[in-house]
Order: C-alpha cells, then sequence, then structure tokens
C-alpha cells in the first residue's frame, strides 16, 4: 500500500509541512526531510522550485527563485533524494509546477519518482480533465498518487468528479488566495471545512494555504483530516537556516 | 486542416488551460459565456458603435507608394496607429470591458509591459466607470515612465510586479495572482492571444475587425479581398492573430509573423520564439515558449517592449508548427532602420513593434504585382526617447 493511504488510516491529526527544494542552501533538501520526520511531521511536500510559481505568494516565490539561484534542477533534486529511504519513511510527495516536469518527461518523471520512493505528486497547473484523459495511466503505473486541490468556489458536481478520480486525499485550499497570504480563519472558512466534511467524500481532505500556528492548525484539523504549513515554515528556514526545526513543529503540535 | 481553435480550446497541439483549480470558476465562467455574449445583437452594436465613435475605426488601409516605390512591390499599411490610445489594443479593451460588464464584473485588473496594454485597460475603465488596477514589472515602470502617467491621469492604479525578474512576465503573474485572490467581483483583461483558453481566441475575436476590414478595403482599391501577403509582428501575437484572423484558412494568403531577434538570435539576448522556443506552458497555456533544459522560464530581450514575451500565443505555435505562417526574425538594429525609413519615406513615426515588420521588406524579396498588406500595429510617440537615444536625434 502507498505510504500516503497508510498514513491516512493512522487515528490523528496529521501535520504536513512544505519547503522548496534547494532552500536556504542547495545541499539542505535532506536534512530538513529527516529533521522534519523526527519531530513528528507525518508527510512531506517537497517543492520543485520553479520560476513562475502562479497559485504560491512572495514567501514561497522567494524561496523558490532562491533555490533556482542557488542551482537547483529536477535532476539535482533526484540525486538528493536518491537514499532519502533509507533513513526517510513518511509519505514524500512532489509539488511543482507542470512545464519542469514536462520538459523532463512525464513518464521518465514519474519512473524516477517510483525508484527513490516518492509516494506522490502535487502539479497545481495541470488540470484534472487534461490529467484524468492523458497522464493518469502513467501515474498509476508508477504507483503515483495525484493530489488535486478544490477551494470555497469548486462546485459540489466538480468535488464530486475530482473525489471520483483522486485516490488518496483531497487538497482543500482554504480560502481565494494565494499561499501565504491569509491571517486566520473565521465564520466563512470553518463554514466551508464543514460543508465539505459533510459531503462524506471517499477521499479525507488535508486543508492548505493559511495556516501558520497551532490555531490555525487546530481550526483546520477540526473537521479535516490534516493540514499543510508553507509559506509559515519557509519563513522559518529564512530565519534560522535548517536549525531549530523542533521550535517550529513544536509550536504547531504543542 | 483548420488553422482556427477548436472545440476544446486548442490550435493543433497548442492552447488548452493549464491553470491551478483556484481560477477554475472564472476560466470556465468566461468560457461557458464569451461566445454567447458576443454574439448577442446589443453587445455587437456596442461593440460597434464604440470602435466606430470613442476609436475611430475603420482604420484606414493606405497605399504606401513611396515604399512600394522602393521595394517595388505594392504595398498597404493598416493603420492602426491612428487608433485612440495609439495602437491595436483598445479593439481587444473594448471588447473585454463590455464583456466583463455583461459578466456582472465590477472591478478589471491587467498586466502590461511597456504600458500600452496599460493605458488602453485603463482607457476603457475611464469610459465605463470601473475601477482599474494594472500590474507592471518594476523594471518597466522606471522605463515607461510617461504611460505610467497615462495611467495614472486616466484614473487607473499602477502596482509594481516586485517579483522574479520584474518585467511583463511577471506583470502577468500578479495579475494572474489578484485573479485568485479576488475571484468573483474581478474580470482579468489580458493583453494579448495569451493565457488560458478562451482568452487566445477572445481576444483573437476581437482584434479580428483588423482583418475583417482589409477584405473590404481591399476589395475598393484592388477589386480583390485577398492581399498575397499579410506581415505583423509578433510579440504575444494580437495584432497578428487580428490582421491573420479572416485569411487563416486561405492559404493561397502567405502570412508572415516578425519576431524581434534583439541582439541576435543566438546572442543570448533575444525574442525570437520560434527559432529558440520549445514546447510547454507559459501562463496556463500550452506553447512554444523560451525556457531552460530544466522548463525555467527564460527572461528575453528585444528593444521594443512589446516584443520582449518569452512565448508566443497558441494560435502563433501552430501556425509555425504547421508552416502555414511563415516567421521571420528581425534583429533592433534592422527595426530601428527600417522605424526611420518609414519615417522619412511616408511620413509616418512606427512604434518600435510594427518598425520589425517593415524590416522584412529588406530580407525578402517580392513580386512587382504582389498585393502586401502591413499591419501598421501602433504609433511611435511612445517609442520617441528610444529613437532619440538609438539615432543620437
Amino acid at each position: 500500500m502507498n505510504r500516503i493511504n497508510q498514513k491516512l488510516k493512522e487515528d490523528k491529526k496529521l501535520l504536513s509541512i512544505y519547503f522548496s527544494a534547494g532552500y536556504p542552501t542547495l545541499n539542505d533538501t535532506v536534512s530538513i526531510i529527516e529533521d522534519l520526520e523526527k519531530n513528528g511531521v507525518d508527510m512531506i511536500e517537497i517543492g520543485l522550485p520553479f520560476s513562475d510559481p502562479l497559485a504560491d505568494g512572495p514567501t514561497i516565490q522567494a524561496s523558490s527563485t532562491q533555490a533556482l539561484k542557488n542551482g537547483m534542477t529536477t535532476d539535482t533534486l533526484f540525486n538528493q533524494l536518491k537514499d532519502i529511504r533509507k533513513t526517510v519513511s513518511i509519505p514524500l510527495i512532489i509539488m511543482g509546477y507542470f512545464n519542469p516536469m514536462l520538459q523532463y518527461g512525464v513518464e521518465a518523471f514519474c519512473k524516477k519518482c517510483q525508484a527513490i520512493g516518492i509516494d506522490g505528486l502535487i502539479i497545481p497547473d495541470l488540470p484534472v480533465d487534461v490529467y484524468n484523459e492523458q497522464y493518469k495511466t502513467i501515474f498509476e503505473k508508477y504507483g503515483l498518487i495525484n493530489v488535486f486541490l478544490i477551494t470555497p468556489q469548486t462546485s459540489v458536481e466538480r468535488i464530486n468528479f475530482i473525489d471520483s478520480i483522486s485516490n488518496g486525499f483531497i487538497y482543500m485550499v482554504s480560502s481565494a488566495s494565494v499561499t501565504g497570504s491569509s491571517s486566520g480563519f473565521g465564520t466563512e472558512q470553518t463554514d466551508y471545512f464543514k460543508r465539505i466534511a459533510d459531503m462524506k467524500l471517499k477521499n479525507p481532505q488535508i486543508v492548505g494555504f493559511g495556516i501558520s500556528d497551532n490555531k490555525t492548525f487546530t481550526q483546520a484539523t477540526t473537521y479535516a483530516k490534516g493540514a499543510i504549513i508553507g509559506s509559515a515554515f519557509i519563513k522559518h528556514l529564512t530565519k534560522h537556516g535548517n536549525t531549530n526545526i523542533d521550535n517550529f513543529t513544536d509550536s504547531i503540535l504543542k | 486542416m483548420s488553422f482556427n481553435i477548436n472545440d476544446k480550446g486548442y490550435y493543433g497541439d497548442f492552447g488548452g488551460a493549464y491553470i491551478p483549480e483556484m481560477l477554475y470558476p472564472n476560466v470556465e465562467e468566461l468560457r461557458q459565456n464569451y461566445l454567447k455574449i458576443m454574439a448577442e445583437p446589443s453587445f455587437k452594436e456596442e461593440f460597434d458603435q464604440l470602435l466606430k465613435d470613442y476609436v475611430g475605426r475603420p482604420s484606414p488601409l493606405y497605399f504606401a507608394k513611396r515604399l512600394s516605390e522602393k521595394y517595388n512591390t505594392k504595398i498597404y499599411l493598416k493603420r492602426e496607429d491612428l487608433n485612440h490610445t495609439g495602437a491595436h489594443k483598445v479593439n481587444n479593451t473594448i471588447g473585454q470591458i463590455l464583456m466583463a460588464q455583461r459578466l456582472g464584473k465590477t472591478r478589471i485588473i491587467a498586466e502590461t509591459g511597456a504600458g500600452q496594454h496599460g493605458v488602453a485597460t485603463a482607457t476603457v475603465c475611464a469610459l465605463m466607470g470601473m475601477e482599474c488596477i494594472v500590474y507592471m514589472g518594476e523594471i518597466d515602470i522606471a522605463r515607461q515612465a510617461p504611460n505610467v502617467a497615462r495611467m495614472k491621469m486616466l484614473g487607473a492604479e499602477v502596482r509594481p510586479a516586485l517579483s522574479g525578474s520584474r518585467t511583463l512576465k511577471d506583470a502577468t503573474n500578479e495579475a494572474i495572482r489578484d485573479w485568485i485572490n479576488n475571484p468573483v467581483d474581478t474580470h482579468y483583461i489580458i493583453g494579448s492571444v495569451v493565457g488560458p483558453h478562451p482568452y487566445p481566441d477572445m481576444v483573437a475575436r476581437f482584434q479580428a475587425v483588423v482583418s475583417e476590414e482589409i477584405k473590404w478595403q481591399l476589395k475598393d482599391k484592388e477589386g480583390r479581398e485577398k492581399p498575397d501577403h499579410v506581415i505583423a509582428c509578433v510579440g504575444g501575437g494580437s495584432n497578428a492573430a487580428g490582421a491573420f484572423y479572416h485569411y487563416l484558412d486561405d492559404t493561397d494568403v502567405n502570412l508572415i509573423a516578425v519576431e524581434a531577434a534583439g541582439k541576435g538570435i543566438h546572442s543570448g539576448e533575444s525574442a525570437a520564439t520560434s527559432v529558440l522556443g520549445k514546447e510547454g506552458i507559459i501562463h496556463g497555456s500550452k506553447t512554444l515558449l523560451m525556457q531552460t533544459h530544466d522548463g525555467q522560464i527564460t527572461e528575453p530581450y528585444s528593444i521594443s517592449a512589446g516584443l520582449d514575451y518569452p512565448g508566443v500565443g497558441p494560435m502563433h505555435a501552430h501556425l509555425y508548427k504547421t508552416g502555414r505562417a511563415e516567421f521571420i526574425s528581425i534583429t533592433d538594429d534592422q527595426a530601428m532602420t527600417a522605424g526611420l525609413e518609414l519615417s522619412q519615406l511616408e511620413g509616418i513615426i512606427p512604434a518600435i513593434e510594427s518598425s520589425h515588420a517593415f524590416a522584412v521588406f529588406d530580407h525578402k524579396k517580392f513580386n512587382p504585382d504582389d498585393v502586401v498588406v502591413i499591419n501598421l500595429s501602433g504609433r511611435g510617440d511612445k517609442d520617441l526617447q528610444n529613437y532619440i537615444d538609438y539615432f543620437k536625434l
């Protein structure tokens, strides 16, 4: 069974962390992943940097730009991760934009992910219908779970369609925003979390965007299975480098 | 074979809507409604009336006698430079502001490079009394101060794009992010035939008035609707899309797309996307774009800010791949020389974008009987400082 599905079966709220590979310095990728696992993180999204990350706010874009300046490439990331399964056992997801994957070759990319032990992909600008028609069989051949996003504006009909072609979890974008731009959740968000929970989808939901501390983590996971933190962790890395990761995770999970 | 868009939003292999889910409701709303709205009699009536009374259409099709003598062929200029705001851009912004109103939107956002599309957007927002926010790269804001001032005078807010390379592609990213953050009340007026479907098709349809007019104007002057050649410069490609539109499937009309070679195609400072680009995804569209081996989008260069875009609209990628259009690359120097020549032979100072199209006459021989229509997409007022610096005037 895929590590993501196994993890989703655990009777706990899941904390997933996103960071840009190659940030703050090129070779921090592996040590950050190892430290996150040691400190109780349940799942990691490894960001493959892109020059034009449309869905991301300034914090993640800046880290992505810096990672590219540091020399991060798709091949470099795969090299850094080649022995990752000797030390890390939690689910690992690569999150990136479609163009770098397209240039690598979608099948070659998926094959490499399987060889390394990557469990899933999140590709915000690969539309659901294009995936379904052109790439689903490739992803499945290499045992990769593709994770789709829904937002407060996504129609019920479309949520049901996304649920039907998903086989891991649904990435629930907390509000109409790019990453890193929200400060706290109001009733609008909690109503939306509840509305989705009440749909009793076959895939659990994990909330992302706007989660930065224990309070927002708790709010997000009241109805959802877990939550993803990105920008807030990048800010920690900007301030502390790859050190004191335990302080960050403790502040969320206290 | 058709060279127009298919019902799935693709020109051959190119196009589509590669967008994050956050944009889906907005883009889908537009996709479902744009053809319906454009077909409404009240829409057509208002669009045509504004093009006539506000923009000043039809723009003349002018026989360039001295230029024709020099190159020993029959050259007609489609005078988009005479439009209100000085370029073809306003055809599209008029269409899109009417579209936005009918979709019930109250807030307009746009991206701009040199500021021409920003000005055209700010203009129609003033006309309709709508809130207008224009994203512009921080570097472009410094380079294009007069257009920034024009937008402000027209009541628009100009927001600097501070991310990435701080030029047009980043301004586009920021506008897209704004749309993600404002999914209900906002319409994004994209300035070229780029972006996710239905934008390339919608913008091409609004610009199609250019070739629609060429057809009857040429019929008046030459007794035939079809020229032998249509020449237009291509950055994203909206003026070319307009000039080519009604001739796309008339394969006896030769289409010539002129790209900016900058300091030379292989100089590392170029915007010749057809030569240097590879298939990939930029701003929600599958098309040709300049990128690294690794799929990172690279920064183009041209002396002309309007051609300084790392991609090309999916229609043009298809015209290139199928060989339907001939693509020619023109350097900064060749374009500037051609701009000076047009000024002195015909008394018309062209925008530097359009100057690229005129440089074709030094590179390609036409027959004396050929009818060549060249789209003079914009006037040179905005480029005066560039011309002054270049020619030490």
